[in-house]
């Protein structure tokens, strides 16, 4: 019988501790315990074969830390081959009369993931690639991924499984004892994200003995479709007379396995502290247990790196902001890379209070498969929403669904074959809900039942992918009501037959329906509401739109999803006119606004510098207010910053109100051609090694303020990449930052290329480590202790 | 034998903090920024250590520890006459680390505020610690030392986590460039008298 057979309808008994047995037999501390499949074969096979004697089915080769950060390829196939080797002739000498089955076993790499750490997350992939093919080749039955304590690094090793080898492949992640994952996954998101992969169990080992991991358990068992894994430490270890013991002693172990093996776990077994005798106890005990059923679960969920987001309970806000469409200003900031930007619209969208995060970065001209991974990637760095992943590239699409850290929402798909056959397998391989749109090649039908019957085309060919209804959302399209004043009463029709025949969860645009009318904002809201009442579970939305807002609290209130209120009580007020008046009631002469603006950029305020220069824009001039108001406003703040009398907070602070202030000349300016400065661009980086980006990110901050087009090429950067940069903006000054004097060496470097292919350009170093005598050392042409000797620098080598 | 504890969240010191964050003295503005930042971070932080102590030999500059040899005058000059050495890492997580890389491109005032408070916040963890080991082990402990200081070789970084296997344990991880991730962590050498 193979694996994955007997998984069905059996339960499956996991092997004990590995590394604590190693150590009683003589495995020092910082000893590779994978060595000695090779040097101690007699060992190693021999505590397999007390696992296997006393009932486990499975024992995991002696692989867990096998991969090439620690072994050369010749020394890791010699590793994985003696591994399985060893574990086969346990499973040979074995009396136990139970199937027997050799997983191989694939444990962390030890690097954490960027942007955490500074592994990527495509060289995970390789390492563990590399392990796997080795374990199918040398006849592994199945693989197991366990102990990961960072869900990026677990689908890292996922990925590597699925893609070279057709190995059954049990997930389990090491749970803390606040009931997550190290880098903040609960195990709702794990589940998303390991069954959209095509994970066969997934579980939680290691970290914590049996009691403290039911929670975690439960939470899995609720949520999970396929068989959880238990497979927890004997306790938590201390030293009792020079000796380690673990506080679980074998009986307890195996009375609390049990217990929850009565509650539906399905693969049980112990980690570090556990010996062949826990596992006789436990398989004793509960023997007899006949295994719960695994039921499938009907919930349609997505999920980021943190938390997952489930359909059907309350109305889903998708926002819809980050998208060039339509916006002169978005576009620029994707022209010009300027990712702070697209950021700054994901935590504002967060804290308006949308659910996920719609990331379309189309535009012609662009590399979209490039700017699309690299929102994504930097957005799940600092954003904890899932991401709607939102192209008509599918060669985007796939490598954003590769890097995207969880179950991402996929838009979209239609009832067109060639739509269908390009994203399909894209959900099933990297998982995800796929937004269907129910149009095909004759179009967008006039009638609900046209809709419908697409919806039924587009469920039958997903079903033949082997993905499931559940995985998909569907958008019966809302069209524009003044073209066509029936349309909307049909898109209604759709999303109820859709909910009530189908079974399915939808999603609408909302905001087509109001386009070519006056007050957009009165139609959309109200077409929300109607729709909500007839299924809506989820909306594309622009979440500044009080309207929208105001029904969706209100919708929430009124239909018992709000408990005393209190989501409307708090919220409400952000959205109604009030909030807006009181800007209004700063209204003043235009004199006054010059002090005010001076005011609140100096005193840091961030919103008021905002609103102010909105409305000074009405009547003056874009350059006029940077050169009255802004500018000197800074330049009071920088004095008294040179002079101590200003703390750098504070002067950052009133850098963020200015770039406010700027951003709203931007945004003014954006759709008149904007003249670059024509003092060249200065070019700034955190050189190579060296990733503390604080200071650099103030000097870039301070440069933008005064005037300067700064090009940002962040931190760790190779040397070549600046002096490759700088060469091609012909830039003047080239502005270098280090924190570590490991990373001096690399600014060196750095000048150094620079000077060779750029002789004209000045080098200006800082950072905590450097000093003048340093800097003349490394031949740099300039010092600056802090951001605004930066400033100063170039106002004396560009002119103010 | 590793052990890992967890501790409660150690009293904050703004004082220290402002001196992180390069402020020589503050205004009421600062210190609503700091203010809001703690009740910020305050909530994502985990305490965490992951020790090891072993017996200790110094002859000339080379110390002995168990499996662990170093070479560096400084260290041995600070366990020279010690019984023992205790080994440590600690954290405070990586839920601020992405806070920083979320402030350093929305907010840099915010970013340098929160930064500084890792900075006192592993400082504190590392001292109670600290004192928590000289009371149970009711004797004076040598000012703690770690790799990068004097002459001791920030490669020693390697040796440590090779000894402590930090990643499994408190989930502190190497870099290449011998930095660690979370940021807010240490790790060093206690002597025991």
């Amino acid at each position: 019988m193979n694996f994955r057979e007997f998984i069905k309808t059996n339960k499956v008994y996991l092997d004990g501790g590995m590394g604590t047995m190693l150590q009683s037999h003589g495995l020092k501390a910082g000893e590779y315990p994978e060595m000695w499949n090779i040097t101690h074969p007699e060992i190693i096979s021999g505590i397999h074969k007390q696992y296997f004697d006393v009932g486990s089915n499975v024992v995991c080769a002696n692989t867990f830390g096998a991969n090439s950060l620690k072994f050369d390829d010749r020394q890791l196939e010699q590793v994985v081959k003696t591994a399985i080797e060893n574990a086969a002739a346990a499973r040979d000498k074995s009396r136990g009369t139970q199937p027997k089955f050799i997983a191989l076993d694939i444990g962390p790499s030890g690097r954490l993931l960027r942007p955490l750490g500074d592994f990527d997350f495509e060289d995970a992939v390789s390492l563990f690639a590399k392990t796997v093919k080795l374990g199918a080749k040398y006849g592994a039955d199945l693989v197991f991924i366990e102990t990961m304590n960072d869900s990026y690094e677990t689908k890292a090793a996922l990925l590597a499984v699925k893609e070279n080898c057709d190995l059954p492949v049990l997930v389990s992640n090491a749970y803390g004892s606040d009931g997550k994952l190290m880098t903040g996954a609960s195990p709702r998101a794990m589940v998303a994200m390991l069954e959209g992969m095509g994970a066969d169990a997934v579980g939680a080992n290691c970290s914590l003995g049996p009691a403290q991991l039911a929670g975690v358990v439960r939470e899995l068992l609720s949520c999970a479709s396929v068989p959880v894994i238990l497979k927890p430490n004997a306790g938590l270890p201390r030293i009792e007379n020079g000796e380690t013991v673990f506080d679980v002693s074998p009986e307890e172990f195996a009375d609390e396995v049990t217990a929850l093996i009565k509650e539906g776990v399905r693969l049980a077994g112990g980690c570090c502290g556990t010996t062949p005798r826990h596992i006789q106890l436990l398989t004793a005990k509960s023997g007899s247990i006949e295994p719960c059923d695994v039921v499938f679960k009907r919930t349609t969920v997505v999920s980021s790196y943190t938390h997952s987001v489930e359909f059907g309970n309350e109305p889903i806000l998708i926002g819809e902001r980050i998208n060039p469409t339509g916006k002169k200003r978005f576009k620029q900031a994707l022209v010009e890379n300027d990712i702070g930007y697209i950021l700054n619209e994901g935590v504002n969208q967060q804290d308006r209070g949308v659910h996920i995060l719609d990331v379309n970065v189309g535009l012609p001209d662009i590399d979209e498969p490039r700017m699309l991974c690299g929102a994504v990637c930097h957005l799940q760095s600092v954003v904890n929403l899932p991401l709607q992943i939102d192209t008509a590239d599918a060669d985007a699409m796939e490598k954003a669904l590769r890097r995207y850290n969880g179950k991402a929402m996929i838009n979209s798909v239609n009832g067109k074959e060639e739509s269908m056959s390009s994203i399909f397998p894209l959900v099933k391989k990297y998982g995800g809900v796929v937004v269907a749109l129910t149009l095909d090649e004759d179009g967008i039908p006039e009638t609900a039942e046209g809709r419908v019957s697409i919806a039924r085309k587009i469920l039958d060919t997903a079903a033949s992918y082997g993905i499931d209804k559940k995985d998909i959302v569907f958008d019966p399209l809302a069209m524009t009501v003044s073209a066509d004043t029936s349309s909307p009463s049909v898109t209604l029709e759709a999303l109820k037959r859709i909910k009530g025949e189908l079974g399915c969860h939808t999603s609408l645009g909302v905001s087509n329906v109001s386009f070519g009318l006056p007050c957009r904002d009165a139609i959309n809201g109200t077409f929300f509401a109607l729709a909500l009442e007839n299924g809506l579970s989820a909306a594309i939305m622009n979440p500044y739109s009080a309207d929208m807002m105001k029904t969706y609290y209100s919708f929430k209130a009124l239909h018992n999803m709000d408990e005393n209120c209190t989501g409307y009580i708090e919220n409400i007020s952000n959205f109604t006119p009030a909030s807006t008046t009181t800007v209004q009631e700063g209204a003043k002469t235009e004199t006054e606004y010059k002090t005010d603006l001076q005011y609140a950029v100096v005193k840091g305020f961030k919103d008021k510098a905002g609103k102010i220069t909105q409305d000074l824009l009405k009547t003056v001039a874009p350059l006029d207010i940077v050169q009255n108001e802004i500018i000197p406003a800074l330049n009071t703040v920088g004095k008294g910053f040179e002079e101590k009398r200003v703390y750098l907070p504070q002067l950052l602070m009133s850098a963020e109100a200015a770039k406010t202030a700027f951003e709203q000349i931007k945004t003014f300016m954006s759709g008149t051609s904007v003249k670059k400065s024509d003092k060249g661009t200065i070019v700034i980086a955190t050189v190579e090694g060296d990733i503390h980006d604080i200071g650099k990110n103030i000097v870039k901050l301070l440069l933008e303020n005064y005037g300067y087009d700064v090009v940002d090429l962040g931190k760790d950067v190779p040397p070549e990449t600046v002096s490759k940069k700088v060469l091609e903006l012909k830039s003047p000054i080239a502005v270098l930052s280090a924190l570590m004097t490991t990373t001096v060496p690399s600014m060196e470097e750095t000048i150094k290329q620079i000077k060779e292919t750029s002789p004209n350009c000045k080098t200006v170093v800082g950072g905590a480590v450097l000093t003048r005598e340093y800097a003349d050392v490394i031949g740099a042409d300039m010092y600056s202790k802090d951001a605004m000797g930066v400033v100063r620098y170039a106002e004396k080598i560009l002119g103010k | 034998m590793v052990t890992v504890r967890f501790y409660d969240e150690p009293d904050f010191d703004k004082k220290e903090i402002m001196r992180y964050a390069g402020c020589g003295g503050t205004d009421a503005a600062t210190d609503k920024l700091i203010d809001s930042c703690i009740a910020e971070v305050r909530p994502l932080l985990n305490y965490k250590v992951c020790c090891r102590e072993f017996d200790v030999a110094v002859s000339g500059d080379v110390c002995s520890m168990g499996e662990l040899t170093v070479a560096s005058r400084n260290l041995a000059k600070n366990l020279d006459g010690c019984r023992s050495v205790i080994i440590f890492a600690g954290t405070v997580g990586v839920e601020i680390d992405r806070l920083i890389l979320k402030y350093s491109s929305i907010s840099p005032s915010r970013a340098v505020i929160i930064q500084a408070i890792g900075a006192e916040r592993i400082e504190a963890l590392c001292d109670i610690f600290c004192k928590e080991m000289a009371a149970e082990h009711d004797t004076a402990l040598r000012p703690r030392f770690s790799p990068g200081f004097g002459d001791l070789s920030l490669s020693v970084q390697k040796d440590i986590f090779n000894v402590l296997n930090c990643g499994k344990h408190i989930g502190v991880f190497l870099r290449d460039s011998l930095i660690m991730s979370p940021s807010k962590s240490v790790t060093a050498f206690v002597g025991v008298e």
